[in-house]
């Protein structure tokens, strides 16, 4: 039932040949188009300037006072291309091979393919836009190592990668903007999405300033709307990221795919207490030089935990490098989920450190000594300053603490291979699409992919869609389904604004956050799901009766956007452990205890789990049912993933 | 453990851009010395939900110092007492058991008040809009290692170009002007090839906007300097003054040979 459309042919020409395949429309029509785009990060900025770049017209939604806050700006490490410029034997099918592993053999091939091919062009296009990469003394540009890879491809500007690329699409999104062919929507939130004859012909939002409930119509919708990860309250997330406008659109017919898949990163600050709102990274680029270790003995680490003795004063021979130990040819840039689970480990081995014992190290004593403090601050600096900012603590001197944290979300939106949903006319790109990496992603692929969907993919893709359209009649704002549409959103936040109960959304938000940590988090059997299932449902009922929203509609009003995101997540939330429950095989970062090897790696079963799944919505408190996608491998061959 | 404090806020409350505001003052109670100050907020708007009264409206969003939101002038100071830091990033540990914090927005003709804390910056995407940028479409571009760069020249253009837009350059200053956030842009595009063949069209068309925005003036005190978060320098404005001046001094085919 459900078609990838991905192309026939030879997996290196279906890209090409597609593109070929695909109908142009032409010059002086393409004026005649509206595309609406949601989310300015990367993938939103870079689909919203090539998009008006090429004629149409783009209106584009930001929740934010400013496109360029999407929180893409936050991403540190870099971004992967292959262009082996360093010539250590990388390749397009390399970039690939990896991204297809680091999934753990659950992404689909043909789109990872595609991706590790423009992988290219987005450096070249980024280069063109002034984008300040670091460069080599010669003046060429310099790369890094990211995790699951032996190649160095990883193109970074210091540890500010992520903002230098938004800023790069952001200044060409403005360039659209001064032309007039994108009108942007600054502190807007999408609400619902609006089909006319079973296409995406819009979307209603709410004007976070003044209250209004808005119609905006468009030939074809485009969410870029990132990740779900605030499912669990704390993650690295912004604290405006949520699932709203993919969850709305999902119950207007959106499949939603893998939302099981979670990556949980394993280089994060950790926990400090109750009060805290977020969780920061440290990016992975740290593991180029830092090294991750816990004492050898529970006695070690309770001084350690109890402040008795200092990590320097730990000899060598009491030292475990878990990561070197047990993985010598990655050692400290094992993938993610692989890292991440390995310090749980050792923490529920009782050797973790810190005040809390919920935390590794992650020790640059050794790159230091190798390298100089001044080499180790030129490549880490406004790391190691965050850090140390937040800490109190100087990881110069000592070595930082760190712990895995919610970070990015695999599962999204189900889309084919022209990145269109289950909706006719309406796409999914960037983190909010479920299709490029797997069960787990490498590092430096998210901002990759973004970039890939917006800058190359899918300016060809819509075209394709709008020439077959058959018709450049404007969609009309005022056709009875934006109506109907807009009644439903002002009739919901009635319904939020009524509720006067006893706690803070935040508090329910909070207990959903600790039911999805505990029994979806970085290990998961049945037991726990099921358990979970009965536990999100009483706090549904909870969130609908005894939640307190304050204020009016008409004005700017945290309390009631917050309740709006909570109550979604909550539902996002069931789906999730529905999703991770009928998934009884281990798969990067899904962990499922009953499924491991002998030496406790996830343990897939590709016989009966070689799927993607997607899953539909039904209505209100009804199950949801689950179709899939098989995934066909004829290019890869499935093993059990090793980092040895 | 963390050490426990009391603290008095004087906390700028104002409905909308419609209404006049006024300092309130609140109580915040038993705030932890490693929470963040919007973490300390988070807790007294808790407490004022609790109670059924209007939180504290304050823009944030990453948290990490990096997207811009935050705003907030502390005691008098753009992002508070801590230098090179945002308001998120800054923790309780900066202040005292029994203190009074005195929290404002940004001030400027420019940045208007929306309610509370948040302010409108809107003027900044407009100057950007103004030629922040190469005129370059998507596809079609050589190679990225065909221009070799000079390190010094890229590292220099990346320090620029990590100006986060947050606004508080502009609230440091007696003027508010806007020249610290323009000139990093400018300054960005003037270092790198990539930049060269609009090089002072661009310099002029951004100051342009900045005027019409109604920033003020610069008259180098460098209050911006001192308060930006980033580090973003003086010698950016420098660079900007040199630019402007190039592009109204000479003609446009001088300028280009």
């Amino acid at each position: 039932m459900l078609d990838s459309k991905v192309p026939a042919g030879p997996l290196a020409d279906k890209w090409s040949n597609h593109k070929f395949n695909l109908k142009l429309v032409n010059p002086a029509n393409k004026r005649k188009f509206t595309v609406i785009v949601v989310g300015t990060g990367l993938a939103g900025a870079s689909a919203a300037a090539s998009l008006a770049e090429l004629g149409y017209n783009v209106k584009a939604f930001a929740y934010q006072d400013s496109p360029r806050r999407a929180h893409s700006i936050a991403a540190q490490g870099g971004i992967n291309a292959a262009k082996n410029y360093q010539n250590d034997g990388d390749s397009v099918y390399r970039l690939f091979y990896d991204t297809i592993k680091g999934g753990d053999y659950r992404a689909r091939e043909a789109n990872v393919y595609r991706l590790a091919e423009v992988s290219v062009n987005i450096i070249d296009q980024c280069v063109a836009q002034g984008v300040p990469f670091a460069r080599e003394y010669g003046g060429l540009l310099d790369n890094r190592s990211f995790g699951g890879a032996q190649v160095s491809r990883t193109f970074y500007a210091r540890g500010q990668t992520g903002q230098q690329l938004l800023l790069g699409a952001y200044s060409a999104l403005n360039r659209q903007i001064k032309q007039g062919k994108v009108e942007v929507f600054n502190r807007h939130e999408m609400l619902d999405l609006v089909k006319i004859d079973g296409h995406a012909k819009g979307i209603i939002t709410r004007n976070l300033i003044t209250g209004e409930i808005e119609s905006h119509a468009a030939h074809a919708v485009l969410l870029c709307t990132g990740g779900y990860g605030n499912v669990y309250f704390l993650s690295t997330n912004a604290m405006g990221c949520s699932v709203t406008a993919a969850w709305r659109a999902h119950k207007r017919g959106a499949f939603f795919a893998n939302p099981c898949y979670t990556q949980i990163h394993p280089t994060c600050i950790p926990v400090t207490g109750d009060h805290q709102s977020k969780l920061t990274l440290m990016s992975e680029s740290l593991r180029n030089d830092g090294r991750v270790w816990v004492p050898k003995t529970q006695e070690i680490a309770k001084k350690l935990q109890k402040g008795e003795i200092k990590a320097s004063d730990v000899k060598e021979d009491d030292r475990d490098y878990f990561l070197e130990r047990k993985y010598p040819s990655f050692g400290n840039l094992v993938p993610r989920d692989v890292a991440s689970r390995n310090a749980k480990e050792a923490v529920d081995d009782g050797r973790g450190v810190g005040k809390t014992g919920v935390a590794v190290y992650l020790d640059f004593a050794e790159a230091i000594g190798r390298l100089g403090e001044d080499s180790v601050r030129a490549k880490y600096g406004n790391l190691f300053d965050m850090y140390y900012q937040i800490t109190d603590e100087n990881p110069y001197k000592q070595p930082m603490r760190i712990y895995p944290a919610v970070h990015y979300t695999m599962g999204g939106i189900w889309v084919d291979y022209n990145l269109m949903t289950t909706v006719p006319g309406l796409y999914a790109l960037g983190e909010a699409n479920f299709s490029d990496h797997g069960a787990n992603r490498l590092g430096a692929s998210a901002l990759m992919q973004g970039l890939s969907d917006g800058y190359f993919v899918i300016p060809f893709t819509v075209g394709d869609y709008l020439a077959k359209l058959g018709s450049f009649a404007p969609v009309d704002a005022n056709h009875p389904a934006f109506e109907e549409a807009r009644k439903d959103v002002v009739e919901k936040t009635n319904q939020l604004l009524a509720l006067k109960g006893t706690q803070t959304v935040d508090d329910i938000h909070k207990k959903l956050g600790h039911i999805m940590w505990e029994y979806c988090g970085m290990a998961r059997t049945a037991e726990g799901l099921t358990k979970a299932i009965g536990l999100i449902q009483d706090l549904k009922k909870e969130f609908w009766s005894d939640v307190k929203v304050l204020g009016e509609n008409d004005e700017l009003n945290a309390s009631l956007e917050k309740a709006g995101r909570v109550a979604d997540f909550i539902e996002l939330g069931e789906l999730m452990v529905t999703d991770a429950l009928q998934r009884a095989e281990s798969c990067g970062g899904h962990f499922r205890l009953e499924s491991q090897t002998e030496e406790g790696e996830a343990k897939r079963n590709d016989e009966e789990y070689t799927y993607v799944s997607a899953w539909e919505y039904k209505g209100d408190n009804q199950a949801e049912v689950l179709h899939k996608e098989e995934l066909i491998f004829e290019n890869v061959k499935l093993t059990q993933r090793s980092y040895k | 453990m963390s050490a426990h404090m009391n603290l008095t806020l004087k906390v700028w409350r104002q409905k909308n851009d419609k209404t006049k505001g006024q300092f309130v003052t609140i109580e915040a109670k038993g705030i932890a010395d490693d929470m963040s100050f919007l973490e300390m907020l988070d807790i007294v708007n808790d407490d004022l939900t609790r109670k059924g009264e209007d939180p504290i409206y304050f823009d944030h969003d990453c948290r990490e110092g990096i997207c811009g939101m935050c705003s907030l002038v502390i005691n008098g100071r753009p992002h508070g007492p801590k230098q090179g830091t945002t308001t998120c990033q800054l923790h309780m540990r900066s202040f005292h058991d029994g203190q009074t914090i005195v929290i404002e927005p940004w001030r400027a003709a420019a940045f208007p008040v929306l309610k509370d804390l948040a302010v409108d910056r809107t003027a900044f995407d407009r100057i950007q809009q103004a030629g922040g940028y190469v005129n370059v479409n998507t596809g079609g571009v050589p190679d990225a290692n065909t221009i070799a760069i000079p390190k010094r020249i890229a590292d220099e253009a990346f320090e620029s170009a990590t100006c986060i837009g947050c606004g508080a350059c502009v609230a440091a200053c007696k003027n508010a002007s806007a020249m610290l956030f323009v000139s990093a842009k400018v300054s960005q595009f003037a270092l790198l090839p990539q930049g060269q063949t609009e090089r002072y069209e661009r310099a002029q068309a951004m100051v342009d906007q900045m005027d019409e925005e109604g920033f003020g003036n610069c008259t180098n005190t460098g209050a911006c300097e001192a308060e930006c978060p980033v580090g973003i320098k003086l010698t950016n404005i420098a660079r900007l003054n040199r630019e402007y001046l190039t592009a109204k001094v000479f003609r446009e085919e001088d300028i280009h040979g």
